[in-house]
């Protein structure tokens, strides 16, 4: 008998032959936050959960997103940061790129460690937690490139910024890589202290845009 | 002793003589050992003090923890009731992604199927994301045994792989080690690390970033764990803080992931649930830094190569225990370590398994037989705390009492402790018995000399009782002898 035949028949014999049938699981946890994506408040928790996890939120009105993320790169590389060190998402909209940087395209991924910032925008951000969902669009780019380079801006439309977790899994396909980002990577395997990025990117910027 | 049968006969348990569920000695023996150890002792306690604070100021946030908590509770009690569908969906989702999808019966199996799908790569190092699986079936040792290279990548476990420890926490394996034993620990074993290396822990993360990054740059070949798998699209999903996570599963060509048969949940709309509870409890952050899921393979984006292996490894045993079965619900996030006043004074070690702490003594006992873990149903004081705390509201304490009746209805031969109670039992029933005892203990007051407690040092079999707890003197007169002169018969 083959393995699966065999766990299979383990589930089974385990379970017995009268099995219970499971009750029908009580959802009644709050399936959405109350206030509509992108309303004001929820704009205003998502800038200070995520400030709490020691990254640093720049606003911005729709027209001023290119100078926006301009600006948060000079705060993640300091001023006088070369365009070409930037690699931004193949799908990012055109007026939001430093102009110069370069755009990913299927290069190894490992090429992306040599760069110093990454710009992405994000499928969804969740208020409640702090936390940018990236979808592997060509917005978002893959995966490697949110991860490699040392500095990640992200573009957050007002929009895109949903109350709780339930109402952020609701509006993400399962099927695409998907990566939730909430701070800086960050360890507290040394007596339990946050300690802000390790492997991932060390700094985190939000441009959040409304 | 001889075997117990813990449900139903005829599932196997976890094989022994692979992998890391079993001690080197019984709970009572280790536990007086690390007892000793004051440094490891304040470091656990500094270390649960911070954790406990940060995850109770988090749960207080939300409105509807509790709601939650029973929602996590059912869905994994309706999972396990449905478990053979769900699995057999998760494999039609995976391999219609392009991944593939092994079962393995034991140990044995998985760490042969893992090792030859390494080998069938021709690397010759592997990457690991933490995960308590591959730990629980001594994966790393079959590799090396293989002859391949091993790097553990979460800070913790490469904390203990260096240091040639075991793992102390579910969580922060290395939870027993403070700052300056992991200065002293990289500074004697990362090649080329800074020896102005100082103890401040941004310091040493930086170093092993340092020491990392090449090897992720590199890799070819990377194994993990999972949290959850989703059985309605396939889709697997990896919590974690540091990124190292991210490395493995997104620059290799090839990704293994080893993952218990019980991580399956039904639907991707569960996770609302879970990655809510989940972070909550175990880091005492309202979300992790990052959760990582995937559906097969991406053309362009991660791995090209992806399989899933699902391990049984004594799991389908518990399943078979109508009562024992909660503990499969576990979602590893060690909240009730943390708040264990055994786990916190005698730390990981001691429990002899990679799962300690009050999940760990009664997960460990069942996935080996209670023969093999004797001991652990034990190691509580039953004081409901790990309960409290679960997100999944697993009763800890009911299911300590039920092995701990498992293992005393095995025995075959009389312990001290049946003949003990079989004594009282033929007292209680004969009341001129009963006063008779009653009076006859008041022996014992000679022993006290005045003072509150017994001495500790009785003979055997007493000394069972008072090695480590307080045997009160008896009183001069019975209840009933003072009820009677106050209030007459």
């Amino acid at each position: 008998m083959s393995a699966r035949e065999d766990v299979l028949g383990r589930i089974r014999q385990a379970l017995g032959p009268d099995r219970t049938t499971p009750a029908e699981v009580v959802r009644d946890y709050r399936l959405t936050d109350g206030r509509p994506p992108g309303d004001p408040a929820l704009l205003d928790l998502l800038v200070d959960r995520v400030e709490d996890y020691r990254a640093t939120v720049l606003r911005c009105a729709p027209e001023e997103i290119g100078a926006t993320v301009a600006a948060a790169l000079d705060q993640g590389l300091g001023a006088g940061w070369a365009t070409r060190d930037v690699v931004v998402a193949p799908g990012l909209p055109a007026e939001w790129r430093p102009t110069g940087s370069d755009v990913d395209d299927d290069r190894p991924p490992v090429q992306l460690a040599a760069r110093s910032a990454a710009v992405t925008a994000v499928a969804v951000a969740i208020a409640e937690t702090g936390t940018l969902v990236l979808d592997g669009s060509p917005a978002c780019g893959r995966r490697a490139l949110s991860l490699l380079p040392d500095c990640l801006v992200c573009v957050v439309l007002a929009d895109q910024v949903a109350g709780s977790v339930p109402e952020a899994l609701a509006r993400l396909d399962p099927l695409r890589p998907l990566t939730m980002v909430s701070g800086p990577s960050a360890t507290s395997d040394i007596e339990l202290q946050r300690v802000e990025g390790v492997h991932g990117p060390r700094t985190l910027l939000v441009v959040l845009v409304g | 002793m001889t075997a117990v049968d813990l449900g139903m006969p005829g599932l196997p348990t976890a094989p022994r003589g692979v992998g890391h569920l079993r001690g080197d000695e019984p709970f009572p023996d280790a536990a007086r050992t690390a007892l000793r150890n004051g440094q490891q002792r304040a470091n656990l306690g500094h270390a649960t003090t911070t954790i406990r604070n940060k995850r109770a100021r988090v749960v207080a946030e939300l409105p509807d923890w509790a709601q939650l908590r029973e929602a996590g509770r059912a869905l994994k009690a309706a999972t396990m009731a449905r478990l053979d569908d769900h699995l057999e969906e998760l494999e039609r989702q995976v391999t219609a992604h392009g991944g593939t999808v092994h079962w393995a019966r034991d140990a044995n199996e998985a760490n042969e199927i893992v090792t030859r799908l390494v080998q069938a790569t021709g690397a010759t190092e592997v990457v690991k994301v933490k995960s308590m699986a591959t730990q629980e079936i001594g994966l790393n040792e079959a590799l090396e045994a293989a002859g391949l290279d091993v790097f553990e990548t979460d800070l913790a476990e490469l904390i203990v792989q260096l240091g040639e420890d075991k793992p102390s926490h579910i969580l922060v394996p290395a939870i027993h080690k403070n700052r300056a034993e992991i200065r002293e620990i990289f500074a004697r074993t990362i090649p080329g690390v800074d020896p102005g290396l100082t103890d401040d822990p941004r310091q040493l993360a930086m170093a092993a970033r340092a020491h990392l990054r090449e090897r992720f740059l590199r890799a070819r070949v990377a194994v993990s764990g999972a949290n959850f798998g989703v059985a309605e699209t396939g889709t697997l999903c990896v919590v974690e803080s540091e990124g190292n996570g991210r490395m493995c599963l997104t620059l290799p060509d090839t990704l293994i992931t080893v993952m218990g048969i019980e991580k399956v949940v039904p639907t991707w709309r569960d996770l609302e649930v879970f990655l809510q509870l989940l972070p909550r409890s175990s880091t005492g952050e309202r979300m992790n830094p990052y959760t990582s899921t995937w559906a097969g393979v991406t053309p362009g984006d991660g791995p090209q190569e992806f399989h899933l292996v699902l391990l049984d490894n004594g799991r389908t045993a518990v399943l078979a225990d109508e009562v024992g079965r909660e503990a499969l619900h576990c979602i590893r996030c060690s909240a009730c370590l943390n708040v264990c006043p055994v786990y916190e004074r005698t730390g990981g070690h001691a429990y002899g398994s990679v799962y300690p702490g009050p999940i760990g003594a009664i997960l460990s006992p069942q996935l080996t037989g209670v023969e093999d873990n004797a001991s652990l149903p034990y190691a509580s004081s039953l004081c409901g705390a790990c309960y409290d705390v679960c997100p999944v509201a697993i009763d800890i304490p009911k299911i300590l009492v039920h092995l701990r009746g498992e293992h005393v209805e095995a025995q075959t031969r009389l312990t001290p402790e049946a003949a003990a109670f079989r004594a009282l039992s033929a007292a209680m029933s004969r009341p001129w018995l009963w006063h008779l005892t009653q009076r006859a203990s008041r022996l014992g007051r000679l022993l006290a000399r005045g003072k509150p407690t017994l001495p500790r040092v009785l003979p055997p079999p007493a000394s069972g009782w008072t090695r480590s707890r307080d045997l009160p003197t008896p009183p001069t007169s019975t209840f009933v002898e003072s009820w009677t002169r106050e209030h007459g018969r």
